[in-house]
């Protein structure tokens, strides 16, 4: 793995500056994002996900702030660029899906028009060309008669059918990094597995990557390489999606596997964790996970645990491994 | 906030201190500013037989000559000093805003009492019992709704004035203004309340009051009622200010007080007169003042509304 | 859709229908016609003979029947006052204050969406704070107060326009007398027009931003940013586009107001249009002339709601169900 990676994250903090004091929402998570490679990102409503969508592709609402780290896009830093500059990276080169159809799409123009707009932006063409493309899109997306229906407008289609012409949309201008935030949760569960299906297909026909946020574990695991396990905006775990699923390391990460029924599950209780996922104005110090894990050790009270490398990609934020890694280097 | 004062309740007057509200108010220089200016107008105005130096609605204390006197300068004649001059007729500029703001203020809060109580009746009216009532009032608020209230309140200062004999016009004519400024506005009201009233009529105790037998008026008024004071209360304040505004309007117009008992309006229009001839002192200050008033009034609304908004605490 | 249309236009027929109602009573109760109309020295017999003659004592409805149908026509009788056909009266008054109400409103939504859009955009600069402070005084200031102002300061003081009238018109075809052909009309029309206008714009421009900032915290706007458009094609191609749906409907109902705020207008400035004459009529209970106006304005009001409405109609798809297709 020594090509330079498509992204790559390094200790990214977010803050959120309100009149009690400053918030840190995410606090110093670095990974990676390779070329083709699907990372999905996972974790509790708040646990600061979307936020590091937003922070990637510089659309963070005011006052949250990117306070520290680095964003590379290719190795060149796109967190410290200029608003035009960003700008001309949004859509051409990072693209992003949102969770609502139905809310994402502007009621008044045709698909057509938000396509060929998009589409124009980007790339110098013809306004005959750009709506080939787009009607080349659609159908790519599975929109069927697309070259009939690109001339309707978004209510006009339900709410899986808005779902791929969202997903048209973020790709019109053939970005290098797709950012999928929530892209099912607000689906039918019938509708869910198709757009993702889509999703990674058309991703992947380009050679594009994904971030795939979701709190949907299920959905990691159908479709991901690799997974990001966020806890109370830090990095809990990273890993191969198969090695995590089956050999989670962290405590929370074994917590959210335990915790989710299996058909072949005999106990009549699902695993639970104690307590809830702290709040940003009242996360503990050291690890942000100490008060629930059932492995807690006094260290965990004080120091905050660093990534710890576990081979093939793997890395774990928990103390319990910082002592085994020692070992085996010194051991 | 020593230990020791915890053992004692704290006093209505410092709680109230403590609210809310008053922390809001406390904190809002704008607020502060335009509560103090509507009290020192209201307070003016409600003490202004004691305070002005002349009564300018008794013609008897009248003196022609002392006519366009302009303010702090010696009368030609009568070697008279008034603070803000005097108008055509002599009249003290500064004692006839007083006295003119007097009836500004009196006409805009009768006439708002006036629209709430109205208002709030056919709301809960309207709201509790639903069916053909509550359609046959919609209706009729929508028409009224689509009428500019000025045009409504003249309409009916005309019809009124048509049934009134000549000879008692111009005694009914502040009674007259009163009601045509508070019918044109009674809808706000009636619109808040309904809305308040038909959800509260749905919950469960209003419903176990009724089993019981309890009488709909009472349920209406010691339920609902307290819910619907807080945006009431905004509506009457921003309300205060229009018909303060529609009062001096129609005065301007020459169809509200009568020209002996001017009002704000009446003085602005008789200094239109004389602006061509340079006696721009009866013009000038009555415009401030009824500006002033205006403007305060309805910062006060403003922030109430800001204040009472449950989605911007 | 057309049973959308003939709903609308029936519900406009019962509105002018019930303030026909309310403009024939007005004319048949308020006051005494006959006592209006004749001098003291009629004898009661001659009253009598009038009263009969002009159909006063037959019964309600069809006096109310032959009302509505001379009202269909333009008949509303004589003015007391003036002792000339109302219809006339109206009429030759009407393109003065129609001039200065379409005038005003253009104004008014011209600048009232510019300085909307312009607080919108650069919320919490300096110019901004101080347009909303001034539009807070501009709603607070009674339009003849802002009017008297304007004469004071640009018409005595600085002398460079007229205090009152409309300067010299010409005369179109149809009898239309028009302002704004000439120099002192169009000089004239100016103070009317903005004392007039100033209110709506003040509105216009709060609904603007209202509108507008509402209209970019939506998730399409964040969307369209995250597609990486342009700012220019983000808040105008997208974002006043759908701010000014609603605003243009609210709008045309303002134009509405404006024509009845005319009254106040055409006081202080002494225009000769349709407002001042209400006025007088008010005074002096002139009753065909205010049953009249009152007609007019209903009119008015209830034709340029349904126009409002159709409009809605035209400008959001949503509405348009017309297409059947729903793919899944």
């Amino acid at each position: 793995m020594n090509a330079t990676p498509l992204l790559s994250v390094r200790d990214l903090v977010v803050e959120f500056p309100t009149r009690r004091g400053t918030l840190r929402a995410i606090d110093k998570v670095s990974f990676d994002i390779a070329e083709g490679e699907v990372l999905g990102m996972v974790g509790e409503s708040g646990a600061g996900k979307s936020l590091i969508g937003a922070a990637i592709i510089g659309l963070l609402e005011p006052p949250g702030r990117i306070a520290g780290g680095e964003i590379r896009l290719r190795g060149e830093r796109i967190d410290t660029l200029a608003a035009e500059p960003m700008r001309r990276i949004r859509g051409k080169r990072i693209g992003m899906v949102f969770q609502d159809p139905l809310t994402s799409l502007n009621p008044l123009y045709t698909v057509a028009e938000q396509l060929i707009e998009t589409i124009r932006t980007h790339i110098s063409c013809s306004e005959r060309e750009a709506r080939e493309r787009a009607v080349a899109l659609l159908d790519r997306v599975g929109i069927p008669a697309a070259a009939r229906r690109i001339n309707d407008y978004p209510h006009h289609f339900s709410g899986g059918m808005r779902q791929r012409v969202v997903i048209a949309l973020a790709l019109a201008a053939e970005p290098d990094l797709v950012i999928a935030d929530e892209p099912t949760t607000a689906l039918d569960v019938s509708v869910q597995a198709q757009i993702i299906d889509v999703l990674k297909e058309i991703c992947a026909e380009r050679g594009a990557s994904v971030m795939l946020i979701t709190h949907d574990m299920g959905v990691i695991a159908e479709t991901a390489d690799r997974v990001a396990v966020l806890y109370a905006g830090r990095l809990a775990e990273i890993g191969p999606v198969r090695d995590v699923i089956q050999n989670a390391e962290h405590p929370y990460t074994r917590g959210l596997m335990g915790s989710i029924p299996t058909l072949t599950q005999t106990e009549t209780r699902l695993v639970q964790i104690p307590g809830s996922m702290p709040r940003l104005d009242a996360i503990p110090p050291g690890c942000a996970f100490n008060p629930r894990c059932p492995q807690v050790m006094d260290r965990c009270r004080s120091d905050r645990p660093g990534l710890v490398q576990r081979g093939g990609r793997r890395e774990v934020s928990c103390w319990l491994y910082e002592a085994a890694e020692k070992e085996a280097r010194h051991g | 906030m020593s230990q020791t004062d915890q053992s004692k309740a704290p006093g209505r007057l410092a709680r109230a201190w403590d609210s809310d509200i008053a922390y809001s108010f406390r904190h809002s220089p704008v607020a502060i500013v335009a509560g103090a200016v509507s009290v020192l107008i209201i307070l003016a105005a409600v003490f202004a037989p004691l305070i002005a130096p002349h009564d300018p609605f008794n013609p008897a204390t009248l003196n022609l000559m002392d006519g366009f006197t302009p303010p702090m300068e010696p009368n030609a004649f009568t070697g008279n000093v008034y603070w803000l001059g005097t108008d055509n007729q002599g009249r003290d500029v500064f004692s006839t805003i007083l006295y003119g703001a007097r009836i500004s203020l009196f006409v805009g809060f009768a006439a708002v009492l006036l629209a709430m109580v109205l208002g709030i009746a056919a709301g809960l009216v309207a709201g509790y019992r639903g069916g053909w009532v509550d359609g046959l009032l919609m209706r009729v608020a929508d028409v009224q709704l689509t009428f500019p209230s000025i045009l409504l309140a003249l309409l009916i200062f005309g019809i009124a004035r048509g049934f009134i004999p000549p000879a008692y016009r111009e005694e009914m004519a502040i009674w007259v203004l009163i009601v045509a400024i508070g019918l044109s506005d009674w809808v706000q009201y009636a619109r808040v309340v309904r809305g308040a009233t038909m959800v509260e009529k749905n919950k469960e105790y209003v419903q176990a009051a009724r089993v019981i037998g309890a009488h709909p008026a009472k349920i209406v008024l010691r339920h609902i009622l307290p819910n619907v004071l807080g945006p009431v209360l905004v509506i009457a304040t921003i309300g205060l200010a229009l018909a303060i505004i529609a009062e001096a309007t129609l005065s301007f117009l020459g169809v509200g007080v009568p020209p002996t008992q001017p009002s704000l309006g009446t003085l602005i229009r008789i200094g239109q007169g004389f602006l061509f001839s340079g006696e721009w002192w009866i013009l000038l200050f009555p415009s401030i003042t009824l500006l002033a008033l205006a403007l305060s009034v309805n910062l006060l609304g403003d922030w109430l509304r800001d204040a009472l908004n449950p989605r911007l605490r | 859709m057309t049973a959308f249309i003939i709903r609308r236009l029936l519900q406009s027929i019962l509105v002018m229908l019930t303030v026909a109602l309310v403009a024939f009573a007005l004319f048949r109760f308020v006051g005494d016609p006959i006592a209006s109309m004749v001098g003291q020295e009629t004898t009661l017999a001659e009253r009598e003979e009038l009263r009969e003659m002009l159909g006063l004592n037959d019964p309600f409805v069809v006096q109310f029947f032959t009302f509505v149908s001379r009202a269909l026509v333009g008949d509303f009788g004589i003015s007391y006052r003036l002792q000339q056909p109302v219809m006339e009266l109206i009429l030759s008054r009407l393109p003065a204050t129609l001039e200065l109400a379409l005038v005003s409103g253009f104004f008014a939504f011209v600048f009232g969406v510019g300085f909307g859009v312009y607080t919108a955009l650069r919320r919490g600069g300096w110019l901004s704070s101080t347009i909303m402070t001034v539009s807070l005084i501009g709603v607070s200031l009674p339009t003849f107060l802002i009017g008297v102002l304007l004469i004071w300061v640009f018409a005595v003081e600085l002398q460079w326009l007229p205090s009152f009238g409309r300067g010299e018109v010409v005369v179109l075809g149809g009898g239309w007398r028009t302002g704004l052909l000439t120099e002192s009309g169009r000089a004239s029309l100016i103070l009317p027009a903005i004392t007039l206008g100033l209110y709506q714009m003040t509105l216009i421009m709060r609904l603007v931003r209202a509108e507008m900032l509402e209209v970019l915290r939506t998730d399409y706007i964040k969307f369209a940013r995250a597609r990486g458009l342009t700012n220019r094609a983000v808040n105008f191609g997208h974002a006043l586009k759908n701010t000014l749906v609603p605003v243009i409907t609210i709008t045309g109902l303002q134009l509405g107001s404006i024509i009845a705020f005319a009254i106040i207008t055409e006081t202080v400035f002494q225009w000769p249009g349709v407002g001042a004459l209400f006025i007088n009529s008010v005074r002096f209970v002139d009753v065909p002339v205010m049953a009249a106006y009152l007609m007019l304005i209903a009119l008015v009001f209830v034709v340029i709601n349904l126009i409002v409405d159709l409009l809605y109609y035209v400008v959001d798809p949503r509405l348009r169900m017309d297409r059947a297709s729903t793919g899944h």
